[in-house]
């Protein structure tokens, strides 16, 4: 199940573990990604807190955490090779992955058809 | 509401190229194309750029009577810079500055031979006219030039691309000054520009402007916008008016002793005269309580304008500009820091966390000017 926010993040869900990275959108609108800060493995964090940053040439933007939970996994390959996210922001570039507590959350989010019409 | 922007002779083309536009000092601007910064700036430093630049100032400065030396002349009452020593045909940086010695501006002037040609920074050209006609009218005429579009062509390249153009362009050497044949019209070409690259401004017929542009582009010139011009400039160890110099800025604060020419500084042959020479002097004597310094931080994270730095004492300073150079492979940045921190190790405190970061030379990319 693909879903995504208003902030321009994607979230894959597969259980009760959402994977989560930037839009294609979002890429775009950014430029070329030169540095991706990612939070620490094992974190507990709170939806619509900024748990991390990606930073282009042109900006930093903070990325929120679209869901409580706790950092289960991060992408350390981000750290030597940040331009993954502009290659490929919805499948290599991913962030980080949440274990979900507050399942019902995800109701809430976008499906594909809203965030595109959202982003005209 | 605010004021509906103002275009350049280029204005349509960028958008006509897929530009993305932004206000920059008043004028819609192209701040990226397709290709993005990142490919700007590389295509720049490895063939050559295509720079709009047409919203800077160019202001002719003339004399009521006599030569070209009665505007150099009195151009030292406004300006540190050596400007009676400068010969035809050669351009110089200056540096307005106001009684308390701050910088009003950083500008390029050039000998036309029977009058001066000023190129200033767009969101300073009125205040610079303003200074230029408060200071110089009783010898002078001062003008600014509203018809015509400055292009800078800049890259290793830049050199056999305009010489295609302008078989004389080639032979100039850097900071030269010519007026040249091109596409039918005068040119008004310099051998310099703001991305530490060889290349040149050329300043020509609006009419002219979007022809040229698209014959640079057929010779293999790439398009680039404000977006790699400020990675290209800090990259080369240059300031921005604005970010790293403003009107509480003195030269000796922002390391740019060098645009004080030698016969005007405290023990020179034509020493003061202008605003604020008192302080710059004291300055040069006892240092200032700040200094322009080049940063490299630790790590992959750029440290950005407004970021603090620090000493293991407390405050250090401030960063004043800062990014990512794609030439460099990693962050660079400018700050203004006191000199007692030079010494010791200094961080960054970004988000909340210490991110050490080395003072480095300027320029952090070697320039490639033709000498």
């Amino acid at each position: 199940m693909l879903k995504f926010t208003a902030d321009h993040e994607w979230i894959r869900i597969e259980g009760d573990l959402a994977t989560v990275g930037i839009t294609t959108h979002a890429r775009d609108q950014l430029g070329d990604v030169v540095y991706v800060g990612l939070p620490e493995v094992g974190a507990t964090v709170a939806q619509g807190d900024a748990i991390s940053v990606v930073e282009s040439v042109k900006a930093a933007s903070d990325v929120y955490a679209p869901l409580s939970g706790e950092i289960v996994e991060i992408n350390e390959a981000l750290n030597g090779a940040p331009e993954q996210v502009s290659a490929d922001p919805q499948g290599e570039g991913w962030f980080f992955k949440i274990r979900l507590s507050e399942p019902a959350q995800l109701e809430a989010l976008l499906d594909e058809a809203a965030y595109q019409a959202s982003v005209g | 509401m605010s004021a509906p922007l103002l275009t350049t002779p280029l204005t349509e083309f960028h958008r006509a190229q897929g530009a993305r536009m932004a206000g920059f000092a008043g004028y819609d601007m192209p701040i990226q194309y397709p290709a993005g910064v990142l490919k700007e700036h590389l295509a720049t430093r490895e063939g050559a750029g295509i720079f709009d630049v047409s919203h800077m100032g160019q202001i002719a400065i003339r004399p009521r009577s006599g030569g070209v030396e009665t505007v150099l002349a009195a151009l030292e009452r406004v300006t540190p810079a050596d400007a009676q020593s400068l010969k035809p045909g050669r351009q110089r940086y200056g540096l307005f500055t106001n009684r308390d010695a701050g910088i009003e501006d950083d500008f390029m002037f050039a000998n036309m031979g029977d009058h001066v040609l000023l190129v200033a920074n767009a969101a300073r050209k009125d205040n610079d006219e303003a200074i230029l006609k408060a200071g110089l009218a009783d010898l002078c005429v001062v003008e600014a030039i509203p018809d015509r579009a400055l292009i800078a062509l800049q890259g290793p390249k830049a050199a056999e691309i305009l010489a295609g153009f302008s078989p004389e362009a080639a032979g100039m050497k850097f900071m030269d000054y010519r007026v040249l044949p091109l596409m039918g019209a005068q040119a008004w070409v310099s051998r310099s520009g703001y991305t530490g690259e060889d290349g040149y401004e050329i300043s020509l017929p609006a009419a002219l402007a979007e022809a040229f542009a698209e014959a640079l582009l057929d010779k293999g010139a790439h398009l680039a916008g404000l977006g790699a011009r400020d990675s290209l400039r800090l990259e080369a160890g240059l300031c921005l008016y604005g970010s790293d110099l403003d009107t509480t800025t003195t030269p000796v604060e922002a390391a740019l002793e060098w645009a004080i020419g030698k016969a005007r500084r405290p023990d020179g042959v034509r020493a003061g005269g202008y605003p604020g020479a008192g302080r710059v002097a004291e300055q040069m004597a006892k240092g200032a309580s700040r200094r322009r310094v080049g940063l490299k931080p630790e790590g992959r994270a750029p440290i950005r304008a407004g970021v603090k730095i620090f000493a293991e004492q407390g405050e250090a300073g401030i960063v004043t500009s800062g990014g990512f150079g794609p030439t460099l492979g990693g962050p660079m940045a400018m700050a203004y820091l006191k000199p007692e921190a030079l010494e010791r190790p200094l961080f960054a405190e970004l988000r909340g966390q210490r991110q050490p970061v080395a003072l480095a030379e300027l320029p952090f990319v070697r320039q490639g000017y033709a000498r």
